[in-house]
């Protein structure tokens, strides 16, 4: 076991973890933090984004102990503290880009990482930028111009259904 | 216009909130003071007698609190089958028994043989490593032809083979349909595979036991679709528990399509180590656990034939289908390739005479079952195949040679069974024509071909039986449920309302939605209703969400149970009035007495029910609330019209969708935007099964496909924006809301469309090609092309 300390959502935090601990399972099980989703083992859906000093980082490919005096941002720390979303979440529930919620932290986690990046992406860029972020449910349609609405574009004629 | 509330109107989701800011509660959020974790050790061959199993070593390790293994489970009972099917000679199906924990053999890569309570999942884990098996291989048997040779490998000792089944539907038709074919003018015969496909909702299942030994309680939290559902068939033939010591919970849901409706041994396991070890026991699937203990969908093999007169008219079908149900008869398996598949082989056409044969096989591989659509895409896909190569072969337009063939009179009986209520297939097609701008393809085919692209376009019809289901007629099938459903419509004295439902959301919108339909019937504001669902100990019961019936069969019980609060709301404000009943009128919140400025809102009628003090005691009841269960009274048939376009690479044999298109007939639409949203995923799961997907067993029976790195999944560039609409309208005539059911459309009807255009795509490329197995992977293409 080791001590570890970081800065989740602004605040400061702790905690004794085992070398093996995942930064995903000490946000979820010790930080109680369960936004930040686990859907799969092979590192490829994406439930389990969050921001590690800035960038997006799948948190289920992070030892804890790795993050040990890190900066972290999860999806709990997205909306105001009034409950106000941010623009992208907003976008979100507007363009109905979620339906069981479970792809959706990652998602919204990965937007926000790709928009600060690149402000104004293509639809495509969009795509290829979600290519590590599994949805099962929204065919991505609405994702996809949710994105590109929380970007301030305009959205394809196609996607307005 | 749109509309900015009730019925029609495009609401934002109110639960997106919790959902986008982190704060949904999904199973493995939940943690209970003192919970203990289980890990199962799970069979690593597909087939093997159990010689021994030495746990002692395993038992002795760090934090291990107790060792299960199939004997614990011997006094209970096995997972049951939910249906049972009669076979063509009067014989019921084959039943093998489906222990908790593999009892004796194991039966397939996955079958749980010991499950480990620990302290920690890590030393749970640990302990399960040093458990001692003694496991005796024996062949497997992996392929259904195979399977049913004579003197095969029995996967069930004590079966009589590995057939669970021969159905033949309609059997007395057989004749006839025999002899329309062979009187027929010409015939297109097509053999095609349905491939084995995994659900894979996002979220893996995840299972928490509780046992309170002050009242002998059980509870479960469980990822379902149906929290009634599971707590009876754990209840009563499993775990020998009565319904009111068990308490089912389901709370948020990442997602199900099928595969989180069914009764899974975990659930069991958890619930019974609850009170075996007195403490919390929980688990959480990883996604390589969900691969080999979901139950899978599809796999079936089937022949078709499609005969036609001289003038092209349908004359007949007939099917010949091997099903894989795997090792155990999981919950619906049974009534999936038989009762939802062969019901619908007539599709939207007025074939006159069908036949369709279907063995139900056992293998060593995972259990199969429903996978959104659940038998009716299969029905789609090969039927709406073999009418796209009977179209190749006569030289035929495809779109005019299915309008040709339409059923367009209303109600409408088919030769196999079921009674479509409306529907307007010209229509759909017409909308689809518009929207996939069928007129520009030829255009957009030159455009490729300058780029050295081949496209196709590939379209295709669907009808889908959905509302499942009116109970009297699957009885009469075979079902041992019911399938009606129930809501209860609580109103509190303030005004604001709480809906318990028998139907599950998880993902469907239903606390969005459903308020919409209430906030219509009563002219309130949605806000100020809420619905509750997923906890045995908070709704009166349910059947839960599948087959598209949320709105259709829970919905109509909402509606009918809101039509009993209007008629004891009206009786208390003509009380309030002073006024007759029968001239109480309800609009827009407010009771009114015809002819006069009288009325009371809303809130004075409430208040009124729950503090009685002005109050016709001898005549109603205080308080207002009201249930109802409704049965259907029959299914209802959405139906509509798809059209895909590819475009192939010839030098790679990728295939690129270039452009879909959906126009569908949900009869009336109560959230638009959800309806298209339900569109846009299940197309996306279309696709990918035509293109992407597929659950590969090597021939010992290992599971090939057993991660992401192995099964494709669709992502977003894989991907294009879709064009879909649902204004073409013929409600359904038999449930209250006029509602068809829209969840599964879009699986149902893409996959035929996606392969139609990429047989349409290499014949343009002078690839004489006829038919290629889904997934169109590169290789499979480039192969055809080949040849
Ligand atoms: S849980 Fe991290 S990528 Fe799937
Ligand atoms: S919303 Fe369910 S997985 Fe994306």
């Amino acid at each position: 076991m080791s001590k570890i300390t970081m800065t989740v959502n602004g605040k400061a935090a702790s905690g004794d973890v085992e070398g093996r601990t995942l930064l995903s399972s000490f946000l979820r099980e010790d930080l109680f933090l369960t936004g930040t989703h686990i859907g799969c083992d092979t590192s490829q859906c994406g439930a389990c984004v969050v921001h590690v000093n800035g960038v997006a980082v799948k948190s289920c490919t992070m030892l804890a102990a790795e993050a040990d005096g890190a900066e972290i941002s999860t999806i709990e720390g997205q909306a105001a503290p009034d409950g106000t979303l941010n623009t992208i979440q907003q976008a979100f529930q507007d363009h109905h880009g979620l339906q069981c919620g479970f792809c959706t932290p990652g998602m919204v986690m990965s937007a926000a990482a790709l928009l600060k990046e690149n402000p104004k992406p293509t639809e495509a860029e969009v795509r290829h930028y979600l290519e590590g972020n599994i949805c099962r449910c929204t065919g991505y349609h609405n994702i996809v111009k949710a994105i590109l609405a929380a970007s301030g574009q305009e959205i394809p004629a196609i996607a307005a259904e | 216009m749109p509309k900015d509330g009730g019925i029609g109107a495009s609401s934002k989701r109110r639960e997106d909130i919790r959902f986008l800011t982190g704060t949904g509660k999904y199973t493995d959020d939940i943690n209970i003071r003192g919970q203990a974790y289980v890990h199962f050790l799970r069979s690593d061959v597909a087939h093997a007698k159990i010689n021994g199993i030495d746990t002692s070593a395993a038992a002795a390790m760090p934090g291990v609190v107790q060792i299960f293994t199939g004997a614990d489970f011997e006094a209970v009972g096995g997972i049951p089958c939910g249906w049972e099917i009669t076979d063509r000679h009067g014989k019921a199906m084959q039943e093998p028994k489906h222990p908790v924990l593999a009892h004796g053999k194991v039966r397939h890569v996955g079958d749980p043989i010991a499950a480990v309570v620990a302290e920690s999942l890590e030393q749970a884990r640990d302990a399960a490593e040093a458990i001692e098996l003694d496991l005796e291989e024996l062949p497997a048997v992996v392929n259904m032809k195979a399977a049913l040779v004579e003197g095969a490998t029995k996967v069930h000792d004590d079966l009589d083979n590995n057939l669970c089944y021969d159905w033949g539907f309609v059997e007395e038709n057989k004749g006839a349909v025999d002899a329309a074919i062979k009187g027929a003018a010409h015939v297109t015969t097509l053999e095609l595979v349905n491939n084995r496909l995994v659900a894979n909702p996002m979220e893996p299942r995840v299972a928490v036991g509780e046992y309170d030994r002050a009242d002998g309680q059980h509870t479960l939290h469980t990822t379902s679709q149906n929290p009634h559902v599971i707590r009876l068939l754990m209840g009563a033939f499993v775990l020998g528990i009565p319904e009111h010591k068990l308490r089912v919970v389901a709370p948020d849901v990442g997602g199900g399509f099928g595969t989180k409706i069914f009764h899974y041994a975990e659930e069991a396991f958890c619930t019974f180590a609850a009170k075996a070890v007195n403490r919390p026991v929980k688990w959480t699937s990883s996604r390589s656990e969900a691969f080999m203990s979901d139950a899978h969908g599809r796999d079936h093999v089937t022949k078709i034939e499609l005969a036609l007169d001289k003038d092209n008219n349908f004359v007949a079908v007939r099917t010949e289908t091997l099903a894989n149900m795997g090792a155990y008869l999981s919950t619906f398996a049974s009534s999936v390739p038989t009762w939802l598949h062969g019901t619908l082989m007539a599709g939207n056409y007025k074939t006159p005479n069908v036949y369709v044969n279907v063995k139900a096989v056992f293998t060593n591989t995972v259990p199969v079952d429903a996978y959104r659509g659940a038998g009716r895409p299969e029905a789609t896909y090969q039927l709406e195949r073999v009418i796209d190569m009977a179209a190749r072969e006569l030289g035929v337009d495809p779109i005019a040679l299915r309008r040709q063939n339409y059923i367009t009179e209303f109600p409408y009986a088919t030769p196999v069974a079921v009674e479509y209520d409306t529907g307007d297939y010209n229509a759909t097609m017409d909308k689809l024509e518009e929207i996939a701008d069928i007129k520009g393809f030829a255009a957009r085919r030159k455009e490729s071909e300058a780029r050295g692209m081949m496209r196709g376009l590939g379209i295709n019809n669907y009808i889908e039986a959905c509302g499942i289901a009116p109970s009297n007629l699957v009885g009469q099938l075979g079902a041992r449920a019911g399938l009606y459903d129930a809501a209860t419509v609580r109103v509190n004295a303030t005004g604001s309302i709480s809906v318990m439902v028998g139907a599950h959301s998880h993902g469907q919108g239903h606390e969005t939605a459903f308020p919409q339909v209430v906030a219509e019937m009563l002219g309130i504001d949605e806000s100020m209703i809420d619905i509750v669902h997923g906890d045995t100990s908070k709704i009166p019961f349910g059947m839960g969400t599948y087959g598209s019936r949320s709105l259709a069969v829970c919905g109509s019980a909402m509606v009918r149970a809101t039509e009993k609060i209007i008629n004891k709301a009206k009786k208390i404000a003509a009380h309030l009035m002073e006024a007759s009943e029968a001239d109480i009128e309800l609009k827009d919140g407010n009771f009114s007495v015809a002819g006069t400025d009288k009325s009371v809102a809303w809130g004075d009628v409430t208040l009124a029910a729950y503090v009685p003090h002005n109050y016709p005691l001898e005549d109603i009841e205080p308080g207002l609330e009201e249930t109802a269960f409704y049965d259907p009274a029959n299914f209802t048939y959405p139906a509509g019209a798809y059209a895909c376009e590819v475009e192939v690479d010839p030098d790679t044999g990728k295939v690129t969708i270039a452009r879909f298109a959906a126009a569908d007939d949900f009869g009336n639409v109560i959230n638009p935007m959800i309806v298209s949203g339900q569109v846009h995923g299940g197309i996306a799961q279309g696709i990918g099964q035509a293109l992407l997907e597929s659950c590969v067993y090597d021939e010992d029976g290992q599971l090939l496909s057993a991660s992401y790195m192995d099964y494709t999944m669709p992502r977003a560039d894989d991907l294009p924006f879709y064009s879909v609409d649902h204004s073409c309208q013929t409600p359904c005539t038999h449930n209250p809301l006029g509602v068809k059911g829209c969840g599964e459309a879009g699986a149902i009807g893409s996959p035929p469309s996606v392969i139609n255009a990429v047989i349409d795509a290499l014949n343009s490329g002078g690839h004489d090609v006829k038919h290629i197995d889904m997934p169109a992977t590169p290789a499979k293409v480039w192969a055809a092309m080949q040849s």
